[in-house]
């Protein structure tokens, strides 16, 4: 799986002067000749086990009904109910399909903006206005999801600026931030307001590969810009957005816990309640902590699955795929 | 290009009057909270729009860090931020070079760093682990349990392996060491990479709200970003009720304002740098070595 990872020749054995090594069986003396790397490993190696595999140990309380007094021996075993009730509960059922059509606009809607956006810039021929506009579109990347929110809040809340302008014009003030019918087109413009600019970067690079020979030999053919663009410019990025497309179907099950706990309210939790804010609320505060478990592996489950189905179709489009 | 037609001359325009557009709307919500925040409260009562400040007055920021709840709050970020980013760069930059050697069982290790990016635990499994290892409820928290980030590690193994065999096999040789060959020659060989990981490293324990939310219930050792969100967003305010510096507090919206920019400053200030390295790290994010 991970063999292109692996690309250096097998290392000599460490010549070592240590007479007392030459006693030792051939395995061990090996073994001994790593002794730095492993220990180099070590640190690394206990973070691992303890922050990402110990908890994939600790998925059982997902067959058990937990309970933090009687431990992961003590607790009643109760086999696959918790994930029955998954699919007997509405609300499970909710937040799946709220989750889905969150992934589904951002791809369709945000991910599009991004190609646009590199279109334009490409076109840009003077370089410092193109650098300085990247580097003011590339800033909100950087910027937390808190304060991404924060400024959602300051702008659209009843007194805030654009409901001073609209109601300076005689409407009534938008309740953005506490419907049901606002929250999707929010979340969807904040993707777009802090990711765009960033995304355009991958695109950029491959459109930097470009032949200049074809533009010129195009434009000396008479195609116009647009004819050079479509003819010229996405095909050169079209295996670029393939694969980031694939990988972000093999994705669909994230959505990003930060950005939508932030922006929840009671007021627009039936919209916005997704799979990983669910899992908190069910397991951090109601302390139901098998099921939100069960739901939690659930997600998890189903995007190796994506994620794994979704690199075999990137590397059958010849390309190189997430491992 | 002199023989530019009508029409690509109307094309390159509105392309730049676009890009021009598009640029302003991602500027201008910092620059209006920006403006606001250094406004006296006569301004932002009786002005409709405030785009650049008239009257320079500081007494939001004053109000801000008057108060013991924010300044905590700002202390712990730093903290987490400097001592985690070294946690960060000495756990990632060790096992990234033991895992460039070959050592007998690094397939099994690597397979378990590639599985841990695409499989996760979960919330409740791991918050039960970090409860278990006592981090709760400890600054601690939001540092150890994200010691390495797997992507990073393979990012960094990449740049290690870029790293020609004939400089280890000649010190070898020498008779040096792993240890010494880590520390003499592949450390100083990496001051980019690591400078660049440890970058983005920083910028991500500065912007980190879930990890202080969950883990840290004590509102004592609650990181900036969790500050501000009760600020900003839940706009609980009693949170940052500090001396009083004038007679009057000044309103509440140009306090939160001057509280964002307080947590966007750091950001600003490292941007420069990141620009530099951040091109090279997604390209060696898009084709995941």
């Amino acid at each position: 799986m991970e063999t292109e990872l692996i690309k250096q020749p097998d290392k000599e054995e460490e010549p070592s002067g240590n007479r007392k090594n030459k006693r030792k069986p051939k395995r061990k003396r090996k073994f001994w000749s790593y002794r730095y790397i492993y220990l180099l490993l070590l640190p690394g190696l206990l973070f691992f086990l303890v922050y990402k595999y110990l908890p994939m140990g600790g998925l059982i309380i997902a067959f058990q009904d937990y309970n933090p007094f009687q431990g992961y021996t003590g607790s009643p075993w109760v086999g696959f109910e918790h994930f029955a009730t998954i699919f007997e509960s509405q609300e499970v059922l909710r937040v799946i399909w709220n989750t889905l059509v969150l992934s589904f606009l951002q791809i369709f809607i945000s991910f599009p903006f991004s190609i646009v956006l590199a279109l334009m810039l490409n076109e840009v021929r003077n370089q410092i206005y193109k650098r300085t506009i990247q580097s003011i579109v590339y800033l909100p990347h950087f910027l937390s999801w808190v304060i991404i929110v924060g400024l959602t809040v300051i702008f659209l809340r009843g007194e805030g600026i654009i409901n001073d302008v609209i109601t300076s014009f005689g409407f009534e003030a938008i309740p953005f931030l506490t419907s049901d019918e606002w929250f999707r087109p929010l979340i969807t413009l904040q993707n777009i307001w802090k990711e765009s600019g960033w995304g355009t970067i991958i695109f950029l690079a491959a459109m930097a590969g470009v032949n200049p020979n074809l533009y010129e030999a195009a434009m000396i053919d008479g195609a116009s810009r647009w004819r050079r663009i479509w003819h010229i410019t996405l095909p050169a990025i079209r295996s670029t957005i393939i694969i980031l497309l694939i990988l972000r179907l093999g994705n669909v099950m994230e959505s990003g816990f930060e950005h939508i706990f932030l922006m929840l309210n009671p007021l627009n939790r039936d919209i916005g309640n997704v799979l990983d804010t669910f899992v908190y609320f069910k397991g951090i505060e109601q302390a139901d902590y098998s099921f939100a478990t069960a739901v939690g592996l659930f997600k998890g489950l189903v995007g190796l699955i994506l994620v794994v189905a979704a690199n075999r179709l990137a590397k059958r489009f010849g390309e190189q795929g997430l491992y | 290009m002199k023989n530019r037609t009508l029409s690509e001359k109307i094309f390159d325009a509105g392309n730049i009057i676009l890009l021009a557009i598009i640029a302003f709307i991602m500027l201008f919500p910092l620059l209006y909270v920006f403006s606001v925040s250094f406004s006296s409260m006569q301004d932002f009562i009786t002005k409709d729009f405030i785009i650049w400040p008239e009257n320079w007055v500081t007494d939001a920021y004053q109000y801000i860090f008057a108060s013991e709840q924010f300044i905590r709050s700002i202390f712990v970020s730093i903290f987490v931020t400097i001592v985690g980013t070294i946690v960060n760069l000495a756990f990632t930059a060790t096992m990234a070079y033991g895992l460039t050697r070959n050592a007998p069982g690094q397939r099994p290790i690597l397979f378990m760093v590639v599985f841990s990016l695409i499989f996760q635990a979960g919330m409740i499994p791991t918050y039960l682990v970090v409860d278990a290892t006592g981090l709760l409820d400890t600054v601690w928290s939001l540092i150890i349990p994200i010691a390495i980030a797997p992507f990073n590690l393979i990012v960094m193994r990449q740049f290690f392996l870029n790293i020609p065999n004939e400089l280890i096999e000649s010190a070898f040789v020498d008779g040096a060491n792993e240890l010494q060959i880590f520390g003499r020659i592949i450390l100083p060989l990496s001051k980019p990479a690591l400078a660049a990981i440890g970058l983005f490293y920083a910028v991500n324990h500065w912007n980190n709200y879930f990890h202080g939310m969950l883990y840290i219930s004590d509102p004592a050792k609650w990181p900036i970003q969790v500050v501000l969100r009760q600020m900003v967003i839940t706009q609980d305010m009693d949170i940052t009720t500090g001396q009083l510096v004038t007679d009057v507090a000044p309103p509440p919206e140009t306090i939160q304002m001057a509280a964002v920019i307080v947590a966007t400053v750091p950001i600003l200030i490292v941007y420069p740098f990141l620009q530099k390295h951040f091109a090279k790290g997604v390209m060696l994010g898009a084709v995941k070595g």
